[in-house]
């Protein structure tokens, strides 16, 4: 940061010793997706040489691709459809769900709107994943087990994303809302004509977070997804890693075609998913 | 505070006034109760139905015996919660959730710390760099855990970690099926600092980006550079930020099931060793026996304990008195 006091040798050694380590600390961090591609265009044998290490397939197995959605025990594409469905119909429902209910409880003083925001808190102190057996009760009452709607529902109504929203609404400048209620626009109109198109950014953050998460959750899928039928990707996956006899290259070929959407995402999203990660440290 | 309050006050005057004759029924100050459920009641009555009347039904059910079913009827007083605390595999899951969450929460903390000041006092690359550390968090932890079972820590000698081992002369390691040594703490503890490290590491940065400059041209000055810099003026204006790592890291660390039913989950079932609490849980209320008695009386005090801890946590660290 600063250098008063220090050499100008000194600089570029530590300027030198810096590089080093961020090369090697990222050979380090892709050696996981250099395994992944590699082994996701070979043949089982090439992965468990035992005559050596090889680096890459001289002949890479382009068929695998085909063969990973012929899979009659591992339904890559219906899954992958499924965790498609979900992913964008979760994330839109949390955006309008969540975006309306932070309006609310940022503007409309009521007396019990701090009573809300307190149950809001409260459950937020309550990690989800250790009510799954609660929630998996009231879901197989309704008889939601193995549905889409199971499956997508319950995830609707997330608390940290109503949190966030509040916060960001308490923030918004108060002038354009009452120019628009000077001109005689209801809150319903104010919100959806002016409160929103002026959000666009924390939308975004907000929606590719919620994308990723809902596109990586493995277990909710794991308890009400258990006909094949309802599958998402990621237990097609898990299936795959505890089979009795293991189809290595078609498990590593699945994996792979698995994240193209989210590296599609981080290709082209990756400021919103940064802002959206910030959000959510920032709350705590 | 005051300042945005009054003019709002003389807005409100403003609008009331007898120049600007509004239709009043277009007003949500007229009827504030019926907006504020028109915006919230989705969602509240969402978070009711999935999340409030559950974890109230399984409290309950926590009271009775409910072998197979959700609607019991032969109360059984507090036997459930002295079962499970009775129970030496339930014990032996908060013992693994305390030496998992006791390695990877300073772990995790202090290696995206790391990162995220290397990366700050790099000025080539950084977005290059940031962009690898940052792209594992589009990895699932399915996805990872098969990489690290069945490419690299495989226990056979082709696998990426004993190809590297048979490298420098040493036999190969069967990572994940011996206890002793227990080497698939190893397995399980590097495929989530590779997972989430890039997380918290964007959270540093952006707390860095937000440390005024001039503190450090001041120490500077007074001879305070490298180190002493470090430990006096960047780590205590993190102290938010590392308060919320903290509890993002332990709350994250309570609910680990992913990594450890990818990895170690045969087409035998779970080993009976390294079960963090929510593996036991789902054994108990969704294996073979679906058990909701004990699974609930579980759940429950699983939920009192992180509530507990992120409380304590708070209290210590006066966290929520800079919220509001």
């Amino acid at each position: 940061m600063s250098s008063v006091g220090v050499g100008q040798g000194d600089r570029r050694a530590a300027k030198v010793a810096r590089g080093i380590v961020l090369v090697l600390l990222t050979i380090a961090f892709l050696i996981p997706f250099y395994l992944l591609v590699r082994d996701a265009l070979s043949t089982d044998q090439q992965i468990n040489n035992v005559n050596g290490w090889t680096w890459f397939p001289s002949n890479p197995q382009w068929h695998n691709l085909i063969d990973a959605f012929n899979d009659p025990s591992a339904p890559l594409g219906r899954s992958m459809l499924n965790s498609l469905f979900i992913a964008v119909t979760q994330t839109v429902g949390v955006l309008v769900i969540s975006g309306m209910a932070g309006y609310g409880l940022a503007r409309i003083r009521v007396r019990y709107a701090s009573a809300v925001f307190y149950v809001v808190l409260a459950t937020l102190l309550i990690p989800a994943a250790v009510t799954f057996v609660p929630s998996f009760v009231m879901v197989s009452t309704l008889g939601w087990v193995s549905t889409l709607r199971g499956l997508i529902v319950p995830g609707l109504f997330q608390a940290l994303a109503t949190f966030l929203f509040r916060q960001y609404f308490l923030g918004f400048p108060k002038e354009l809302e009452e120019a628009a209620q000077i001109d005689g626009a209801g809150p319903w109109r104010t919100f959806w004509r002016i409160v929103v198109p002026n959000s666009w950014s924390f939308v975004a953050a907000i929606a590719t977070i919620t994308f990723i998460g809902s596109w990586n959750a493995f277990l909710w899928p794991l308890v009400i997804g258990q006909d094949q039928n309802s599958w998402t990707v990621q237990i097609t996956l898990s299936t795959y890693a505890t089979a009795q006899s293991i189809n290595l290259h078609g498990m590593f070929m699945a994996a792979l075609i698995s994240m193209v959407p989210l590296l599609l995402m981080f290709l082209f999203l990756q400021r919103w998913i940064v802002a959206g990660v910030e959000q959510t440290g920032i709350n705590e | 505070m005051s300042a945005p309050a009054a003019a709002s006050d003389s807005a409100g005057a403003a609008r009331s006034g007898p120049a600007r004759p509004a239709p009043s029924r277009r007003r949500w100050t007229d009827n504030p109760h019926l907006w504020f459920w028109v915006f919230v009641g989705p969602f509240f009555l969402g978070l009711a139905i999935f999340v409030l009347i559950p974890i109230g039904w399984s409290i309950w059910l926590s009271f009775y015996n409910a072998h197979n079913t959700v609607t019991p009827t032969e109360f059984v007083g507090f036997d459930n919660y002295r079962a499970m605390l009775g129970d030496p595999a339930f014990r032996s899951s908060l013992v693994t959730f305390v030496v998992f969450a006791a390695f990877i929460v300073p772990t995790t903390f202090v290696i995206s710390l790391g990162l995220a000041v290397l990366l700050e006092a790099t000025s080539w690359g950084r977005a290059f760099f940031r962009s690898v550390f940052f792209l594992p968090v589009a990895c699932s932890y399915v996805v990872a855990a098969l990489i690290w079972r069945h490419g690299i820590f495989t226990g056979i000698s082709s696998g990426l970690a004993n190809t590297v081992l048979g490298w420098v002369g040493l036999d190969p390691v069967p990572w994940l099926s011996v206890v002793h040594p227990p080497w698939y703490w190893l397995v399980i503890t590097t495929v989530r600092l590779w997972l989430q490290v890039g997380f918290y590491m964007v959270l540093f940065l952006a707390a860095l980006q937000r440390i005024p400059r001039h503190l450090y041209e001041a120490a500077a000055l007074d001879g305070a550079t490298g180190w002493k810099a470090f430990r006096y003026i960047t780590f205590p204006q993190l102290r938010t930020t590392s308060t919320a790592v903290l509890m993002l890291l332990l709350v994250n660390a309570f609910q680990a099931f992913d990594e450890f039913y990818n990895i170690l989950a045969t087409p035998g079932g779970y080993p009976p060793y390294a079960r963090p609490p929510l593996i036991y849980l789902y054994n108990i209320a969704l294996g073979s026996v679906q058990d909701f008695g004990n699974g609930s009386a579980g759940a429950v005090i699983l939920t009192l304990l992180i509530a507990v801890f992120a409380l304590v946590q708070g209290k210590l660290t006066g966290l929520g008195r800079s919220e509001s």
